[in-house]
């Protein structure tokens, strides 16, 4: 691809996926290798590409919502959230506390989701199958929380500009901390497995390393950050009830994959107890306002998703449509340090790695 | 659904979908909804598979991608469409690079609706697809009797 | 109660000549690309780098605005990571970037029929 395969002739260009076993969705990569071991990684993208960014144009800034709800259907919620808040913004809407809480209430559900997914994906990714049936299995559970809150096991559209548009009752806030204390229950035991055992850990531990100095320099973002020792996390930013609540980015020194996992796992507790936290805080009142009018400005908003910080950048100008989307999203960050990570790594380790990044694609590629 | 006497082996293919077909495709392979009690077994491998379930709409890119996969399966196979945007193209029909729903590509035979669709729904077309594949692979075979006897 | 960390950002408009010596200077400042990203306002593009401090929780946005046909300096050679923000800027919105160092995928990384499909006047 670059001409570095003609320099050396023990070299060869592994082309991988864009259809492969390991990954649920297709992304390209053109590997170079020498013998076992991979010298340089080519991404290339495109396979989901739908443009929905263009799609401006043809919807007003209410019904983007729907359409920015659907970049991922992993962190939808989180999506529709930093979009709607960006507009909010720019329109100068003052969300109730109610609907703050409620926001964070989700979107902490679904880094909960997002977290045992990708564990789930990674026990597969290392071939311990029952581990990752056990993830899912207690994934479920979130979901149900989903469905009951919401009505949506994925996909809410409970945003919109001014607040939200469904409210949770006592009994759905005591159920939520009873599936909680059982979600935790659940994944203290897996805990045990992904941190101690024998045969996962030969799998993780020192493979792919990123310094703190590479990930700085790389751009990274999120827990694949936060595994390098960046302790940079956008909740710090004070959205919504975030100001209020009592938590600190979870940060390890290692870099490697072991690390990444043991983040990501200590974030599903975090999160956890984030969630407790705003329940015994969530004030009465509305949740959402009327808002009238059409935005005017421009706004670049950032939230911290499961994968980490996504930028939302709308730019309006008094009109039905807004003139321009962007959506960065933190796959489209990492890539960068995916890339670096692959330099050097056995081609057995290829599909873990790619995973330890927590992929999305279908955000990367919007 | 009667009695299954074949046991089709499943392809997943992801289009351009958001993803939330695709987990869902996955969630009703898990344990908890468990599609493989009906006896399909998810494959990575085209040559294997019978049916083949596609989630997200097409694009120019994956278009002939989606056209190889389904050249590649042998006959007899079945397509379902997971998904409003494997159906139309759902919220992104508007977008520049989205054609449309999988039937623009290849012959769809089941259509699964719902955005994510709900596994619920995800297992009730595969129960669809297991009777129409097996009803395809007995006519398959007597025609290859049919063949036998000619000669 | 969890403190909040919250700078103010800022957008520095800048001219096109004075870009690379701006991103040097917040290089400089260990800042990291956040993102880049390219805008179509009233027949000129509005091109806009993110560097954020991950320390102070605080953004600046660099923009140089420029007419369609011209080009842009890359800045890959300070920050190499930014190629991806240059191609997608380069493929989807039609932008000339100048001097790109690192992997110049021409139009390759998404991998699209429709030339520049986010470039409004241009219809090609």
């Amino acid at each position: 691809m670059n001409g570095s395969s003609t320099v050396n002739k023990t070299r060869t260009v592994v082309p991988f996926g864009p259809q492969h076993p390991v990954l649920p969705e297709p992304v390209h990569l053109d590997l170079v290798i020498e013998d076992e071991r991979v010298i340089e990684a080519i991404p290339n993208i495109g396979f989901i590409h739908r443009g929905l960014e263009g799609l401006v144009e043809k919807k007003d800034f209410q019904e983007m919502t729907y359409v920015v709800e659907r970049t991922c259907g992993i962190c939808s919620f989180q999506h529709g959230m930093g979009y709607v808040e960006a507009v909010e913004h720019i329109m100068n809407v003052e969300t109730p506390d109610r609907a703050r809480h409620l926001r964070t209430i989700w979107s902490e559900l679904g880094r909960l989701h997002s977290h045992l997914l990708w564990l789930g994906l990674l026990a597969d990714g290392f071939g311990f199958e029952s581990l990752f049936y056990e993830c899912w299995r207690i994934r479920e559970h979130i979901l149900d929380l989903h469905e009951m809150t919401t009505g949506g096991r994925l996909i809410f559209s409970v945003n919109t500009v001014g607040g939200v548009l469904k409210d949770m009752t006592p009994e759905m806030l005591r159920k939520i901390l009873d599936t909680l204390d059982e979600v935790a229950r659940d994944v203290r035991v897996v805990e045990k497995t992904f941190l101690y055992d024998y045969t996962v850990q030969s799998r993780l531990k020192g493979v792919g390393v990123l310094t703190k100095q590479q990930a700085h320099d790389l751009g990274c973002c999120g827990p694949f950050a936060r595994a390098s020792g960046i302790a940079c996390d956008m909740r710090k930013l004070g959205y919504d009830a975030y100001p209020y609540l009592d938590f600190e980015p979870i940060t390890s020194n290692d870099g490697d994959s072991y690390a990444r996992c043991y983040v990501r796992l200590m974030e599903v507790y975090q999160s956890i107890d984030i969630i407790r936290q705003v329940i015994g805080r969530i004030p009465e009142g509305d949740i959402a306002v009327p808002v009238k009018g059409f935005p005017n400005g421009e706004y670049f908003n950032r939230v911290e998703q499961p994968r980490g910080e996504a930028y939302y950048y709308v730019k309006a100008s008094g009109k039905k449509t807004l003139d321009r989307l962007r959506i960065r999203t933190p796959t489209f960050a990492n890539l960068a340090g995916l890339t670096e990570t692959l330099k050097g790594a056995e081609i057995g380790d290829v599909p873990l790695l790619i995973l330890t990044i927590d992929p999305c694609i279908s955000c990367t590629e919007r | 659904m009667a009695k299954v006497k074949k046991s089709p082996w499943l392809l997943h293919y992801d289009g351009s979908s958001c993803n939330g077909c695709d987990i869902e495709v996955l969630a009703s392979l898990t344990p908890v909804y468990d599609a493989e009690r009906f006896g399909i077994e998810n494959t990575g491998d085209p040559m294997q598979a019978d049916i083949f379930l596609v989630t997200g709409g097409v694009n120019t890119q994956n278009r002939d991608v989606v056209r190889q996969l389904y050249e590649q399966m042998p006959n007899p196979k079945v397509v379902v469409a997971v998904g409003v945007c494997a159906c139309t193209g759902g919220v992104f029909k508007d977008c520049y690079n989205i054609l449309g729903g999988v039937d623009k590509v290849i012959p769809v035979d089941i259509y699964v609706p719902g955005c994510a669709a709900r596994p619920q729904a995800i297992i009730d077309g595969l129960v669809k697809a297991i009777d129409l594949f097996e009803k395809r692979a007995n006519e398959w075979e007597t025609s290859l009797k049919g063949v036998k006897k000619g000669e | 109660m969890a403190e909040v960390i919250h700078g103010i950002d800022e957008i520095r408009v800048v001219p096109k000549e004075e870009l690379l010596l701006a991103v040097m200077t917040l290089k400089n400042e260990n800042r990291r690309l956040a993102q880049a990203c390219a805008a179509y306002v009233n027949g000129l593009v509005e091109v806009s780098y993110t560097f954020a401090d991950d320390e102070a929780y605080q953004l600046v946005h660099l923009r140089v605005v420029i007419n369609p046909d011209d080009s842009i300096p890359s800045i890959t050679p300070f920050f190499p990571i930014a190629v991806f923000y240059e191609n997608e800027m380069s493929e989807l919105y039609g932008l000339r970037i100048d001097m790109m160092e690192g992997i110049d995928y021409h139009g390759r990384l998404y991998r699209i029929e429709k030339e520049a499909p986010f470039r409004p006047e241009v219809k090609k």
